[in-house]
């Protein structure tokens, strides 16, 4: 689960991380009345699940309540990078001190603004923390000279004494050194004990009065780890709320599914099976409705279920099911489809390819009560051309 | 000759009394597996169908012999009992449970290589081993495999049951399945494998098996350069998967522009793979390798 910037900024204060004071607005009057309460100048900004917000004129400064009110109304209902702003964060502007060493090309010192993250490398298998004095620009393009790693065991942790050579790899200036091993402790104890996949603060910065601190927060929690972290309840909230239903449905009903835009829905059994099938009725040149996992295994609930969700969506125009019989035999998998269909109008035709134990008998079954509704195709290239084909009918 | 098990593996089951661990452990024994014992504290010293419940593996090993454990218990509990599986002494453990928190499977992981560097753990999140005609440890339907000479390492479960059974339908069987899962730290690693099954004298082939997410692929490639003279077919999964999205498995995401298939495909013709570009064509590209 993605945290917008004021979730992450409230997720980051629990481990204590400094951030600016502020608070949350979904119309015009509440971010005046945050403004007011907070105290000028404020800058208000838009909550989005995306980066390029600055660029998109999403975040504005104001130094009085006409002008929350001015960037407040253009900002709420903006569309960034296909994510419409629905609600803001209102927080006290910061001074941002001056770099005595980076300059701009112009000849004018840098903001001392910069980037830290922990994520893990799924290469080395360790946590790999990343450090740079180039911050508020996306970390892809900073060079990566000017970037300290650092790989974490995440049996033996992060000492304070790593933290300040890593400081000092990275070149931070002198006057951040002592406030960034505080943010950065601390933001390795949210990444680690709070369960986050990705904890980043870009920019982190120092202000005019010598405090580090998280200007942004980007953080992802690994959702695998809900259990233990009954604190998430108001972030799934907030998330289920903006989500895709039809994705929220999936999952209520124990499926992965991932909406994608074309005409073709996918049913397949195993992720693996799932991914290739959406490859390849792209490869023949369809356009993939969803990526749809069931599972291991393939009965007629699951397959009632999964129907259930490709049918709220309008686009779908063919329905192709790509299943591998292992344990559920092909037989009782053509049994599964056949007795979904009886039990829910489908509003495109289903092309089938079934494969593996008993396929010979799954395939008999399927052709007994084969119609324009149901087609059964015996491998997975010419289903995926008939599904496609009747797709763009 | 099979890689990691063989006919003399002794299972101990972890989540025996459980509904899954019972389907699972019964049919791998239904095999011919030799499922020993299982593990439940507060079921010590009653039986499932005839398998002998310990408290502790460490117990059920000195009893039994296990040397090989299968952790088929919930996530939350996964983590201590393949650390209880290492520290009771069994060398090779497989873990078939989704949902472990990736922290969780990073200190596992660490803590294995610190604290018992000689344990081999497959998964979580994986499919299980199969060694045709000799060991079944997990999901693996082995109905459709067959002994014989080729060797498969694969992320995911059903891809893998697909050229096994594609395989076997060319009549061309297999030395040994191995599910590396796809969790984003698994035990084992595609390299791992590659290297056992190329000091396999009886595998002939190895068919891999990657999808997107992380860089394993790309590493297995730089090592098939360098170190596998045997024919490998490939195959990934995720072509047109859209970067961000987590398609299925909690590994299987493009982030930050990393882990496409399209790079890792590159990366295995280069090495020079046979790289399949559907899942049906790795049986056929088996055949061309072997020469058959």
């Amino acid at each position: 689960m993605d945290l917008m910037e004021y979730q992450g900024k409230q997720y980051f204060a629990r481990f204590g991380i400094p951030v600016s004071a502020g608070g949350v607005a979904d119309t015009v009057d509440e971010a005046v009345a945050q403004a007011e309460q907070i105290g000028y100048p404020v800058v208000v900004k838009a909550q989005v699940m995306t980066g390029g917000r600055g660029k998109a004129g999403g975040i504005k400064i104001a130094n009085d309540a006409a002008e929350v009110r001015f960037h407040a109304a253009n900002i709420l209902g903006m569309d960034i990078r296909g994510h419409i702003v629905r609600r803001l964060w209102i927080e006290r502007a910061s001074h941002i001190a001056k770099s005595a060493t980076r300059f701009k090309e112009n000849g004018e010192p840098k903001d001392e603004e910069f980037y830290a993250s922990f994520a893990l490398d799924r290469s080395a298998k360790k946590y790999l923390g990343m450090l740079s004095v180039e911050g508020g620009v996306e970390i892809e393009s900073v060079p990566d000279e000017l970037i300290a790693k650092i790989h974490v065991d995440p049996i033996l942790g992060l000492s304070e004494e790593a933290c300040r050579a890593w400081i000092a790899a990275a070149n931070l200036p002198e006057a951040a050194r002592e406030g960034a091993l505080q943010v950065l402790m601390a933001l390795y104890r949210c990444y680690t004990e709070g369960d986050c996949e990705l904890a980043e603060i870009n920019p982190l910065i120092l202000t005019t009065d010598g405090q580090v601190r998280a200007l942004d927060a980007k953080v992802t929690l690994d959702d695998a780890a809900h259990e233990r972290h009954p604190e998430w309840a108001e972030f799934e909230a907030v998330a289920v709320a903006a989500g895709d239903s039809r994705e929220a449905l999936a999952k209520e009903k124990g499926l992965q599914y991932v909406g994608l835009d074309g005409t073709v829905g996918i049913i397949a059994n195993g992720a693996g099976l799932a991914m290739s099938t959406v490859d390849i009725v792209k490869q023949v040149g369809g356009a993939p409705a969803n990526f749809l996992d069931i599972g291991g295994g393939a009965s007629a609930e699951v397959m009632v279920n999964a129907l259930t969700v490709i049918n709220t969506d309008p686009n779908v125009r063919a329905i192709f099911i790509n299943i591998f019989g292992g344990i559920t035999r092909c037989d009782e998998v053509a049994r599964g489809i056949v007795e979904a269909m009886s039990r829910i109008t489908l509003n495109a035709p289903i092309v089938a390819r079934i494969d593996g134990t008993n396929a010979v008998e799954g395939r008999a079954i399927l052709k007994a009560n084969e119609s324009e509704r149901l087609i059964m195709l015996p491998d997975m290239l010419s289903a995926a051309q008939k599904a496609v084909e009747i797709a763009g009918k | 000759m099979s890689i990691f098990v063989n006919e003399h593996t002794k299972v101990v089951v972890q989540g025996l009394t459980g509904k899954q661990g019972q389907f699972y452990g019964l049919r791998n024994r239904a095999y011919g597996t030799k499922v020993v014992a299982g593990t439940n504290p507060k079921k010590a010293g009653t039986d499932v169908e005839g398998i002998p419940i310990f408290a502790t593996v460490a117990e059920a090993v000195r009893e039994t012999g296990a040397n090989a454990a299968f952790v088929i218990v919930p996530a939350m509990a996964a983590p201590a009992s393949i650390l209880e599986a290492a520290e009771g002494g069994v060398p090779f453990i497989v873990c078939v449970t989704e949902h472990i928190p990736t922290h969780d499977q990073a200190r596992v992981y660490n803590r294995l290589k610190h604290d018992y560097p000689h344990v081999r753990l497959l998964g979580p999140n994986c499919a299980g081993i199969l060694a045709p005609g000799k060991c079944n440890i997990g999901f693996t339907p082995a109905e459709v495999s067959t002994p014989g000479p080729v060797g498969i390492v694969s992320r995911s479960g059903t891809l893998a049951y697909q050229a096994l059974y594609e395989l076997t339908q060319s009549g061309i069987g297999q030395s040994t399945c191995v599910g590396i899962g796809g969790d984003p730290v698994p035990g084992t690693s595609f390299i791992d494998a590659l290297e056992a099954f190329e000091a396999d004298p009886e595998t002939e082939a190895v068919v891999m098996i990657g999808e997107i997410g992380g860089s394993a692929e790309e590493e297995a490639a730089e090592y098939i350069k360098a170190h596998v003279s045997k024919p490998v077919i490939a195959y990934i999964a995720g072509m047109e998967a859209p970067p961000g999205k987590r398609m299925g498995h909690a590994g299987a995401i493009i982030s930050r522009g990393k882990g496409t298939a399209k790079g890792k495909t590159e990366a295995l013709k280069a090495a020079g793979a046979l790289v399949a570009m559907n899942p049906t064509e790795i049986g056929g590209l088996v055949k061309q390798a072997l020469g058959r």
